[in-house]
Protein backbone atom coordinates (compact mmCIF):
# COMPACT_ATOMS: atom_id res chain seq x y z
CA UNK A 1 0.00 0.00 0.00
CA UNK A 2 1.59 2.89 -0.49
CA UNK A 3 -0.05 5.85 0.55
CA UNK A 4 -0.30 6.23 4.48
CA UNK A 5 -3.61 8.44 4.65
CA UNK A 6 -6.00 6.27 3.43
CA UNK A 7 -10.08 6.81 3.72
CA UNK A 8 -12.04 4.40 6.00
CA UNK A 9 -13.61 1.89 3.43
CA UNK A 10 -9.67 1.58 1.57
CA UNK A 11 -8.07 0.64 5.09
CA UNK A 12 -10.69 -1.52 6.24
CA UNK A 13 -10.42 -3.50 3.07
CA UNK A 14 -7.11 -3.43 2.47
CA UNK A 15 -5.89 -4.82 5.60
CA UNK A 16 -8.96 -6.91 6.48
CA UNK A 17 -9.74 -10.53 5.52
CA UNK A 18 -12.38 -13.23 6.09
CA UNK A 19 -10.78 -14.81 9.53
CA UNK A 20 -8.36 -12.60 10.14
CA UNK A 21 -7.09 -11.93 13.98
CA UNK A 22 -8.06 -8.32 14.90
CA UNK A 23 -7.69 -6.39 18.17
CA UNK A 24 -9.67 -3.38 18.25
CA UNK A 25 -8.24 -1.82 21.85
CA UNK A 26 -9.08 1.22 23.59
CA UNK A 27 -9.70 1.14 27.47
CA UNK A 28 -13.17 2.39 27.47
CA UNK A 29 -11.38 5.44 26.09
CA UNK A 30 -10.42 6.05 22.20
CA UNK A 31 -12.42 2.74 21.01
CA UNK A 32 -12.35 2.58 17.39
CA UNK A 33 -16.40 2.45 16.70
CA UNK A 34 -16.42 3.69 13.32
CA UNK A 35 -13.72 1.42 12.17
CA UNK A 36 -15.82 -1.58 13.48
CA UNK A 37 -19.03 -0.30 11.96
CA UNK A 38 -17.20 -0.35 8.65
CA UNK A 39 -15.92 -3.98 9.07
CA UNK A 40 -19.75 -4.67 9.49
CA UNK A 41 -20.64 -2.90 5.94
CA UNK A 42 -18.13 -4.75 4.17
CA UNK A 43 -19.09 -8.11 5.61
CA UNK A 44 -16.26 -9.88 7.27
CA UNK A 45 -16.56 -13.09 8.18
CA UNK A 46 -15.67 -15.47 10.67
CA UNK A 47 -12.86 -12.91 12.43
CA UNK A 48 -11.06 -13.98 15.57
CA UNK A 49 -11.69 -10.86 18.02
CA UNK A 50 -9.17 -9.73 20.37
CA UNK A 51 -9.93 -7.29 23.01
CA UNK A 52 -9.60 -7.23 26.81
CA UNK A 53 -13.06 -5.44 27.46
CA UNK A 54 -15.49 -6.04 24.55
CA UNK A 55 -17.63 -3.43 25.06
CA UNK A 56 -20.55 -2.42 22.41
CA UNK A 57 -18.01 -1.89 19.56
CA UNK A 58 -18.06 -5.78 20.04
CA UNK A 59 -21.78 -6.82 20.69
CA UNK A 60 -22.29 -5.17 17.59
CA UNK A 61 -19.85 -7.46 15.50
CA UNK A 62 -20.72 -10.78 17.10
CA UNK A 63 -24.67 -9.92 16.26
CA UNK A 64 -23.99 -9.47 13.23
CA UNK A 65 -22.53 -12.38 12.33
CA UNK A 66 -18.70 -11.26 12.21
CA UNK A 67 -16.93 -13.33 14.53
CA UNK A 68 -15.62 -16.98 15.19
CA UNK A 69 -13.83 -16.61 18.10
CA UNK A 70 -12.70 -14.05 20.93
CA UNK A 71 -10.55 -13.58 22.91
CA UNK A 72 -11.45 -11.02 26.24
CA UNK A 73 -11.07 -10.86 29.70
CA UNK A 74 -14.39 -9.08 30.87
CA UNK A 75 -17.64 -8.58 28.62
CA UNK A 76 -20.06 -6.28 30.62
CA UNK A 77 -21.60 -2.88 29.21
CA UNK A 78 -19.34 -0.58 31.51
CA UNK A 79 -21.18 0.31 34.24
CA UNK A 80 -24.45 -0.81 32.47
CA UNK A 81 -24.83 -4.47 32.74
CA UNK A 82 -24.16 -7.40 30.04
CA UNK A 83 -23.81 -7.32 26.15
CA UNK A 84 -26.68 -9.64 25.29
CA UNK A 85 -24.99 -10.02 21.83
CA UNK A 86 -21.88 -11.93 23.07
CA UNK A 87 -24.24 -13.60 25.81
CA UNK A 88 -26.70 -15.45 23.11
CA UNK A 89 -23.45 -16.45 20.76
CA UNK A 90 -22.26 -18.39 23.81
CA UNK A 91 -25.43 -18.94 25.89
CA UNK A 92 -27.70 -20.33 22.36
CA UNK A 93 -25.10 -20.06 19.59
CA UNK A 94 -27.21 -17.57 18.14
CA UNK A 95 -26.50 -15.86 15.35
CA UNK A 96 -23.42 -18.22 15.21
CA UNK A 97 -21.70 -20.49 17.64
CA UNK A 98 -18.53 -18.42 19.36
CA UNK A 99 -15.71 -19.74 20.55
CA UNK A 100 -14.22 -18.40 23.59
CA UNK A 101 -10.54 -17.93 24.63
CA UNK A 102 -10.77 -16.11 28.44
CA UNK A 103 -8.41 -14.51 29.97
CA UNK A 104 -7.82 -11.87 33.01
CA UNK A 105 -7.16 -8.46 32.30
CA UNK A 106 -3.41 -9.16 33.89
CA UNK A 107 -3.20 -12.00 31.12
CA UNK A 108 -4.13 -9.95 28.38
CA UNK A 109 -2.16 -6.85 29.00
CA UNK A 110 0.80 -9.09 29.43
CA UNK A 111 0.20 -11.33 25.99
CA UNK A 112 -0.05 -7.78 24.34
CA UNK A 113 3.33 -6.81 25.99
CA UNK A 114 5.04 -10.34 24.91
CA UNK A 115 3.66 -9.73 21.36
CA UNK A 116 4.78 -6.36 21.60
CA UNK A 117 8.38 -7.95 22.04
CA UNK A 118 8.35 -10.80 20.07
CA UNK A 119 7.79 -13.31 22.62
CA UNK A 120 5.81 -16.50 21.55
CA UNK A 121 4.46 -16.29 25.38
CA UNK A 122 3.63 -14.12 28.34
CA UNK A 123 5.12 -14.43 31.77
CA UNK A 124 3.33 -13.46 35.01
CA UNK A 125 2.02 -14.05 37.98
CA UNK A 126 -1.43 -14.85 38.35
CA UNK A 127 -4.75 -17.13 38.72
CA UNK A 128 -4.20 -17.97 42.08
CA UNK A 129 -6.33 -20.77 42.47
CA UNK A 130 -8.70 -19.92 39.47
CA UNK A 131 -10.99 -22.13 37.64
CA UNK A 132 -10.32 -20.06 34.57
CA UNK A 133 -6.83 -21.72 34.65
CA UNK A 134 -8.89 -25.40 34.60
CA UNK A 135 -11.46 -24.21 31.81
CA UNK A 136 -8.62 -22.68 29.18
CA UNK A 137 -5.73 -25.01 27.83
CA UNK A 138 -4.37 -22.32 26.68
CA UNK A 139 -3.42 -20.67 30.13
CA UNK A 140 -0.25 -23.09 31.28
CA UNK A 141 1.32 -23.08 34.98
CA UNK A 142 4.92 -23.17 34.57
CA UNK A 143 7.74 -23.04 37.12
CA UNK A 144 10.76 -20.19 37.18
CA UNK A 145 13.88 -21.55 35.91
CA UNK A 146 15.87 -20.11 38.38
CA UNK A 147 13.98 -20.15 41.99
CA UNK A 148 11.14 -22.88 40.98
CA UNK A 149 8.39 -20.01 41.78
CA UNK A 150 5.23 -20.48 40.36
CA UNK A 151 4.34 -18.63 37.79
CA UNK A 152 1.38 -18.50 34.62
CA UNK A 153 2.33 -18.22 30.50
CA UNK A 154 -0.05 -17.55 28.19
CA UNK A 155 0.76 -17.07 24.32
CA UNK A 156 1.28 -13.91 23.24
CA UNK A 157 -1.36 -11.91 21.00
CA UNK A 158 -0.25 -11.59 17.83
CA UNK A 159 -3.03 -9.56 15.36
CA UNK A 160 -3.02 -9.96 11.42
CA UNK A 161 -4.77 -6.45 12.23
CA UNK A 162 -4.29 -3.94 15.00
CA UNK A 163 -7.48 -1.60 14.94
CA UNK A 164 -7.29 1.99 17.64
CA UNK A 165 -8.24 5.67 17.31
CA UNK A 166 -6.12 8.48 18.41
CA UNK A 167 -6.58 12.29 19.34
CA UNK A 168 -3.91 13.37 16.02
CA UNK A 169 -1.77 12.33 13.34
CA UNK A 170 0.64 14.36 11.14
CA UNK A 171 0.23 14.06 7.52
CA UNK A 172 3.74 11.81 7.56
CA UNK A 173 1.30 9.58 9.57
CA UNK A 174 3.03 9.74 12.95
CA UNK A 175 0.32 9.14 15.53
CA UNK A 176 -0.04 11.00 19.07
CA UNK A 177 -2.47 9.95 21.66
CA UNK A 178 -2.87 10.66 25.45
CA UNK A 179 -5.13 9.77 28.37
CA UNK A 180 -6.03 6.59 29.51
CA UNK A 181 -4.03 4.99 26.89
CA UNK A 182 -4.92 1.39 27.60
CA UNK A 183 -3.11 -0.98 25.77
CA UNK A 184 -2.95 0.46 22.27
CA UNK A 185 0.63 0.96 21.82
CA UNK A 186 1.27 -2.54 22.60
CA UNK A 187 -1.52 -3.81 20.58
CA UNK A 188 0.05 -1.43 17.29
CA UNK A 189 3.70 -3.40 18.05
CA UNK A 190 2.21 -6.47 18.21
CA UNK A 191 0.25 -6.62 14.88
CA UNK A 192 1.34 -7.55 11.76
CA UNK A 193 -1.10 -4.63 10.36
CA UNK A 194 -2.41 -1.43 12.12
CA UNK A 195 -4.77 0.89 11.14
CA UNK A 196 -5.14 4.11 13.15
CA UNK A 197 -8.32 6.08 13.47
CA UNK A 198 -7.76 9.53 14.54
CA UNK A 199 -9.95 13.19 15.20
CA UNK A 200 -7.32 15.52 13.59
CA UNK A 201 -4.80 15.86 10.99
CA UNK A 202 -2.42 18.09 11.49
CA UNK A 203 1.04 19.35 9.43
CA UNK A 204 2.58 18.65 13.02
CA UNK A 205 2.34 17.21 16.19
CA UNK A 206 2.87 19.01 19.15
CA UNK A 207 3.11 16.87 22.09
CA UNK A 208 2.60 17.82 25.57
CA UNK A 209 5.96 16.92 26.22
CA UNK A 210 9.38 14.75 25.69
CA UNK A 211 7.41 11.19 26.78
CA UNK A 212 4.03 11.15 25.00
CA UNK A 213 2.71 8.46 23.50
CA UNK A 214 3.75 8.47 19.89
CA UNK A 215 3.67 5.72 17.07
CA UNK A 216 5.86 6.43 14.43
CA UNK A 217 4.26 6.33 11.02
CA UNK A 218 6.65 3.50 10.31
CA UNK A 219 5.12 1.47 12.88
CA UNK A 220 1.52 2.02 11.30
CA UNK A 221 0.36 0.30 7.82
CA UNK A 222 -2.61 3.36 7.77
CA UNK A 223 -3.81 6.34 8.86
CA UNK A 224 -7.65 7.37 8.31
CA UNK A 225 -9.19 10.95 9.50
CA UNK A 226 -13.02 10.12 11.35
CA UNK A 227 -13.63 12.91 13.73
CA UNK A 228 -15.70 11.45 16.23
CA UNK A 229 -14.56 7.94 14.86
CA UNK A 230 -14.23 7.20 18.97
CA UNK A 231 -18.31 7.63 20.12
CA UNK A 232 -20.03 6.70 22.01
CA UNK A 233 -17.03 6.36 23.93
CA UNK A 234 -14.90 9.27 23.96
CA UNK A 235 -11.77 11.09 22.57
CA UNK A 236 -10.34 12.82 25.89
CA UNK A 237 -9.51 16.49 24.90
CA UNK A 238 -12.10 16.22 22.00
CA UNK A 239 -15.71 14.78 23.46
CA UNK A 240 -16.83 13.11 26.47
CA UNK A 241 -18.21 9.49 27.14
CA UNK A 242 -21.68 9.48 25.54
CA UNK A 243 -23.14 7.14 28.90
CA UNK A 244 -26.90 8.00 27.68
CA UNK A 245 -25.57 5.91 24.43
CA UNK A 246 -23.98 2.83 26.60
CA UNK A 247 -27.56 2.94 28.73
CA UNK A 248 -29.62 2.62 25.64
CA UNK A 249 -27.47 0.25 23.71
CA UNK A 250 -28.94 -2.33 26.70
CA UNK A 251 -32.55 -2.13 25.48
CA UNK A 252 -31.23 -2.71 21.64
CA UNK A 253 -28.86 -5.48 22.44
CA UNK A 254 -31.25 -7.18 24.47
CA UNK A 255 -33.92 -7.74 21.52
CA UNK A 256 -33.24 -9.75 18.79
CA UNK A 257 -35.43 -7.84 16.44
CA UNK A 258 -34.42 -4.44 17.85
CA UNK A 259 -30.95 -5.58 16.98
CA UNK A 260 -31.88 -6.60 13.18
CA UNK A 261 -33.31 -2.49 13.01
CA UNK A 262 -29.88 -0.93 14.33
CA UNK A 263 -28.19 -2.94 12.16
CA UNK A 264 -30.34 -2.31 8.94
CA UNK A 265 -29.84 1.15 10.01
CA UNK A 266 -26.06 0.96 10.42
CA UNK A 267 -25.62 -0.49 6.97
CA UNK A 268 -28.00 1.48 4.60
CA UNK A 269 -27.69 4.92 6.29
CA UNK A 270 -23.66 4.41 6.99
CA UNK A 271 -24.83 5.38 10.89
CA UNK A 272 -24.69 3.78 14.11
CA UNK A 273 -26.14 5.22 16.91
CA UNK B 1 -31.16 10.75 59.71
CA UNK B 2 -33.23 7.68 58.17
CA UNK B 3 -31.04 6.09 55.25
CA UNK B 4 -31.34 3.17 53.35
CA UNK B 5 -29.26 -0.14 53.42
CA UNK B 6 -27.09 1.24 50.81
CA UNK B 7 -26.32 4.48 51.85
CA UNK B 8 -25.29 1.80 54.92
CA UNK B 9 -22.72 -0.53 53.07
CA UNK B 10 -21.43 2.45 51.65
CA UNK B 11 -20.78 4.26 54.92
CA UNK B 12 -19.67 1.34 56.56
CA UNK B 13 -17.24 0.17 53.85
CA UNK B 14 -15.67 3.67 53.71
CA UNK B 15 -14.96 3.32 57.18
CA UNK B 16 -12.47 0.25 57.08
CA UNK B 17 -10.28 2.48 54.67
CA UNK B 18 -7.22 4.18 56.22
CA UNK B 19 -5.87 7.54 55.34
CA UNK B 20 -2.87 5.72 54.23
CA UNK B 21 -4.44 2.99 51.85
CA UNK B 22 -3.41 2.99 48.29
CA UNK B 23 -6.89 1.50 47.15
CA UNK B 24 -7.73 -0.24 43.94
CA UNK B 25 -11.24 1.10 43.13
CA UNK B 26 -14.19 -1.15 41.19
CA UNK B 27 -16.93 0.93 39.60
CA UNK B 28 -20.24 0.73 41.72
CA UNK B 29 -20.60 0.65 45.16
CA UNK B 30 -16.51 0.59 45.99
CA UNK B 31 -16.05 3.30 44.08
CA UNK B 32 -18.79 5.31 46.32
CA UNK B 33 -17.30 3.86 49.41
CA UNK B 34 -13.50 4.80 48.48
CA UNK B 35 -14.43 8.17 47.44
CA UNK B 36 -16.90 9.07 50.24
CA UNK B 37 -13.37 7.80 52.76
CA UNK B 38 -11.28 10.39 50.52
CA UNK B 39 -14.09 13.20 50.58
CA UNK B 40 -14.53 12.35 54.83
CA UNK B 41 -11.85 10.67 57.20
CA UNK B 42 -9.28 9.75 54.66
CA UNK B 43 -8.44 13.22 52.94
CA UNK B 44 -4.63 11.66 51.59
CA UNK B 45 -6.21 8.12 50.57
CA UNK B 46 -4.56 7.22 47.20
CA UNK B 47 -7.45 5.66 45.03
CA UNK B 48 -6.25 3.69 41.88
CA UNK B 49 -8.59 2.55 39.10
CA UNK B 50 -7.58 -0.66 36.74
CA UNK B 51 -7.45 1.61 33.64
CA UNK B 52 -4.19 3.17 34.60
CA UNK B 53 -5.15 6.62 36.72
CA UNK B 54 -2.97 6.89 39.73
CA UNK B 55 -3.99 9.03 42.81
CA UNK B 56 -7.02 10.11 41.23
CA UNK B 57 -9.79 12.84 43.05
CA UNK B 58 -13.20 12.33 40.67
CA UNK B 59 -15.74 15.04 41.68
CA UNK B 60 -18.57 12.71 40.26
CA UNK B 61 -18.50 8.50 40.70
CA UNK B 62 -17.41 7.49 36.95
CA UNK B 63 -20.32 5.51 35.42
CA UNK B 64 -17.67 3.21 33.87
CA UNK B 65 -13.71 2.28 34.85
CA UNK B 66 -12.16 4.26 32.30
CA UNK B 67 -14.08 7.49 32.13
CA UNK B 68 -12.42 10.88 31.24
CA UNK B 69 -12.99 12.07 34.79
CA UNK B 70 -10.33 9.99 36.66
CA UNK B 71 -7.38 10.55 34.09
CA UNK B 72 -8.27 14.61 34.48
CA UNK B 73 -8.33 14.44 38.10
CA UNK B 74 -4.64 11.87 38.25
CA UNK B 75 -1.79 12.81 39.66
CA UNK B 76 -0.23 10.06 36.89
CA UNK B 77 -1.91 7.81 34.26
CA UNK B 78 -0.03 4.72 33.21
CA UNK B 79 -0.30 2.24 30.35
CA UNK B 80 -2.88 -1.19 31.45
CA UNK B 81 -0.02 -3.45 31.08
CA UNK B 82 2.15 -1.35 33.42
CA UNK B 83 -1.02 -1.09 36.20
CA UNK B 84 -1.14 -5.17 36.42
CA UNK B 85 2.65 -5.51 36.21
CA UNK B 86 3.82 -3.29 38.22
CA UNK B 87 1.54 -1.76 40.26
CA UNK B 88 -0.42 -4.44 41.07
CA UNK B 89 1.59 -7.81 40.84
CA UNK B 90 4.23 -5.21 42.39
CA UNK B 91 2.76 -5.06 45.31
CA UNK B 92 2.35 -1.67 45.47
CA UNK B 93 -1.98 -1.86 46.61
CA UNK B 94 -2.94 -2.26 50.26
CA UNK B 95 -6.15 -2.67 49.51
CA UNK B 96 -9.02 -4.09 46.98
CA UNK B 97 -12.36 -4.44 46.62
CA UNK B 98 -14.35 -6.63 44.95
CA UNK B 99 -17.88 -7.65 44.41
CA UNK B 100 -19.55 -10.80 42.33
CA UNK B 101 -22.71 -12.90 41.31
CA UNK B 102 -22.02 -15.47 44.11
CA UNK B 103 -19.94 -15.43 47.07
CA UNK B 104 -18.90 -18.70 49.12
CA UNK B 105 -18.46 -18.88 53.15
CA UNK B 106 -14.47 -19.05 52.17
CA UNK B 107 -14.63 -15.75 49.73
CA UNK B 108 -14.43 -17.27 46.52
CA UNK B 109 -16.52 -15.64 44.20
CA UNK B 110 -17.89 -15.89 40.88
CA UNK B 111 -18.47 -13.11 38.34
CA UNK B 112 -18.12 -15.54 35.15
CA UNK B 113 -20.78 -18.32 34.88
CA UNK B 114 -23.93 -19.70 36.31
CA UNK B 115 -24.22 -23.06 35.70
CA UNK B 116 -21.28 -25.02 33.62
CA UNK B 117 -18.58 -23.28 32.48
CA UNK B 118 -19.34 -24.60 28.72
CA UNK B 119 -22.97 -24.59 28.81
CA UNK B 120 -23.48 -21.81 30.83
CA UNK B 121 -27.57 -21.04 31.96
CA UNK B 122 -25.99 -17.23 32.66
CA UNK B 123 -23.02 -16.08 31.03
CA UNK B 124 -21.69 -13.09 33.58
CA UNK B 125 -18.97 -10.69 32.39
CA UNK B 126 -16.08 -12.18 34.02
CA UNK B 127 -13.15 -11.96 35.90
CA UNK B 128 -11.72 -8.59 34.33
CA UNK B 129 -8.62 -7.80 37.26
CA UNK B 130 -10.33 -9.46 39.99
CA UNK B 131 -8.62 -13.15 39.85
CA UNK B 132 -4.86 -10.53 40.48
CA UNK B 133 -6.51 -8.36 42.42
CA UNK B 134 -7.40 -10.72 44.82
CA UNK B 135 -3.88 -12.77 44.70
CA UNK B 136 -1.69 -8.76 45.07
CA UNK B 137 -3.66 -6.29 46.98
CA UNK B 138 -2.90 -6.67 50.55
CA UNK B 139 -5.94 -7.01 51.95
CA UNK B 140 -9.35 -7.32 50.22
CA UNK B 141 -13.11 -5.87 51.29
CA UNK B 142 -15.94 -7.86 49.54
CA UNK B 143 -19.11 -5.34 49.60
CA UNK B 144 -22.56 -7.44 48.09
CA UNK B 145 -26.39 -7.61 49.56
CA UNK B 146 -27.24 -10.23 51.23
CA UNK B 147 -29.39 -13.27 49.38
CA UNK B 148 -29.56 -17.07 49.42
CA UNK B 149 -28.76 -16.23 45.83
CA UNK B 150 -25.66 -14.54 46.15
CA UNK B 151 -24.55 -16.24 49.65
CA UNK B 152 -24.04 -19.86 48.61
CA UNK B 153 -22.51 -22.81 49.93
CA UNK B 154 -20.61 -23.47 46.48
CA UNK B 155 -19.57 -20.98 44.41
CA UNK B 156 -20.42 -22.36 40.48
CA UNK B 157 -17.04 -20.97 39.56
CA UNK B 158 -14.13 -19.66 41.31
CA UNK B 159 -13.49 -16.27 39.76
CA UNK B 160 -11.25 -15.53 42.40
CA UNK B 161 -9.89 -17.00 44.75
CA UNK B 162 -10.75 -16.73 48.32
CA UNK B 163 -9.61 -18.95 50.87
CA UNK B 164 -10.21 -22.36 49.18
CA UNK B 165 -11.84 -24.82 51.28
CA UNK B 166 -10.30 -23.96 53.83
CA UNK B 167 -6.87 -21.97 55.78
CA UNK B 168 -3.61 -22.14 54.78
CA UNK B 169 -4.17 -22.71 51.54
CA UNK B 170 -3.09 -19.00 50.13
CA UNK B 171 0.42 -19.45 51.87
CA UNK B 172 0.49 -22.89 49.99
CA UNK B 173 0.80 -21.40 46.40
CA UNK B 174 3.24 -18.79 48.65
CA UNK B 175 0.31 -16.39 48.13
CA UNK B 176 1.77 -13.47 51.13
CA UNK B 177 -1.37 -11.70 50.72
CA UNK B 178 -4.66 -12.49 53.23
CA UNK B 179 -7.31 -12.18 50.49
CA UNK B 180 -10.87 -11.51 51.67
CA UNK B 181 -10.71 -10.04 55.28
CA UNK B 182 -14.31 -8.32 55.09
CA UNK B 183 -17.78 -8.88 54.18
CA UNK B 184 -19.73 -5.72 53.72
CA UNK B 185 -23.70 -6.52 53.38
CA UNK B 186 -26.42 -4.59 53.90
CA UNK B 187 -27.60 -6.64 57.17
CA UNK B 188 -24.02 -7.22 58.25
CA UNK B 189 -20.28 -7.40 58.62
CA UNK B 190 -18.37 -10.63 58.32
CA UNK B 191 -14.97 -11.21 59.21
CA UNK B 192 -12.17 -14.52 58.07
CA UNK B 193 -11.36 -16.72 61.15
CA UNK B 194 -8.50 -17.61 60.87
CA UNK B 195 -8.36 -21.22 62.52
CA UNK B 196 -10.94 -22.40 59.94
CA UNK B 197 -10.57 -19.77 56.65
CA UNK B 198 -13.95 -19.24 56.74
CA UNK B 199 -16.36 -16.00 57.02
CA UNK B 200 -18.20 -15.43 60.35
CA UNK B 201 -20.40 -12.37 61.33
CA UNK B 202 -18.72 -9.65 63.36
CA UNK B 203 -21.27 -7.12 63.42
CA UNK B 204 -24.87 -6.81 62.89
CA UNK B 205 -26.56 -3.37 61.36
CA UNK B 206 -28.82 -1.75 63.28
CA UNK B 207 -32.08 -3.07 63.89
CA UNK B 208 -31.30 -6.75 62.28
CA UNK B 209 -31.88 -9.87 63.39
CA UNK B 210 -29.92 -12.98 63.44
CA UNK B 211 -32.59 -15.04 61.86
CA UNK B 212 -32.27 -12.58 59.21
CA UNK B 213 -29.02 -12.99 58.41
CA UNK B 214 -29.29 -16.97 58.07
CA UNK B 215 -32.45 -16.68 55.81
CA UNK B 216 -30.45 -14.86 53.61
CA UNK B 217 -27.49 -16.86 53.45
CA UNK B 218 -26.74 -20.36 51.85
CA UNK B 219 -24.40 -21.95 54.52
CA UNK B 220 -24.95 -22.41 58.47
CA UNK B 221 -24.08 -18.41 59.39
CA UNK B 222 -21.77 -18.73 62.10
CA UNK B 223 -21.51 -15.43 64.90
CA UNK B 224 -18.50 -14.92 66.27
CA UNK B 225 -18.36 -14.73 70.67
CA UNK B 226 -18.56 -11.09 70.93
CA UNK B 227 -21.21 -9.82 67.96
CA UNK B 228 -21.26 -5.48 67.86
CA UNK B 229 -23.45 -3.60 66.96
CA UNK B 230 -22.65 -1.55 63.52
CA UNK B 231 -22.71 1.96 63.95
CA UNK B 232 -25.35 4.09 62.32
CA UNK B 233 -24.26 6.24 59.51
CA UNK B 234 -23.62 9.89 61.35
CA UNK B 235 -24.96 13.22 59.50
CA UNK B 236 -22.28 14.37 58.08
CA UNK B 237 -20.82 10.77 56.59
CA UNK B 238 -24.79 10.61 54.96
CA UNK B 239 -24.46 14.14 53.78
CA UNK B 240 -21.50 13.58 52.00
CA UNK B 241 -22.65 10.17 50.48
CA UNK B 242 -26.18 12.24 48.73
CA UNK B 243 -23.77 15.60 47.81
CA UNK B 244 -21.96 12.91 46.00
CA UNK B 245 -24.21 10.94 44.57
CA UNK B 246 -26.49 13.90 43.30
CA UNK B 247 -23.44 15.74 41.72
CA UNK B 248 -23.05 12.24 39.76
CA UNK B 249 -26.16 11.87 38.70
CA UNK B 250 -26.43 15.60 37.76
CA UNK B 251 -22.92 15.05 35.32
CA UNK B 252 -24.42 11.60 33.63
CA UNK B 253 -27.46 12.93 32.95
CA UNK B 254 -25.99 16.16 31.18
Amino acid sequence: MSKKIQTLQEAISNYLFDGATVAMEGFTHLIPFAAGHEIIRQGFKDLELIRMTPDMIYDQLIGAGCVRKLRFSWGGNPGVGSLFRLREAIEKGYPQPMEVDEHSHAAMAAAYAAGASNMPCAIFKGYYGADLAKVNPSIKIISCPFTGERLVSVPAIRPDVTIIHAQKASKKGDVYLEGIVGVQKEAVLAARAAIVTVEEIVDELQPSGPNAVILPSWTVSAVVHVPGGAKPSYAHGYYSRDNKAYIAWEEISRDREKFAEWLNALKSNGHGI
Amino acid sequence: MEYNSTELMTVVAARILKNSDVCFVGIGLPSAACNLARLTHAPDITLIYESGTIQTKPDVLPLSIGDGELCETALTTVSVPEMFSYWLQGGRITAGFLGGAQIDKFGNINTTVVGDYHTPKVRLPGGGGAPEIAAFCHTIYVIMKQSTRAFVDKVDFITSFGHGDGPGQRKAMSLQTSGPSKIITDLCIMETEEATGEFIVTSIHPGVARETIQENTGWKVRFSEEVAVTEAPELEELEALRLLNEKTKKAHQG
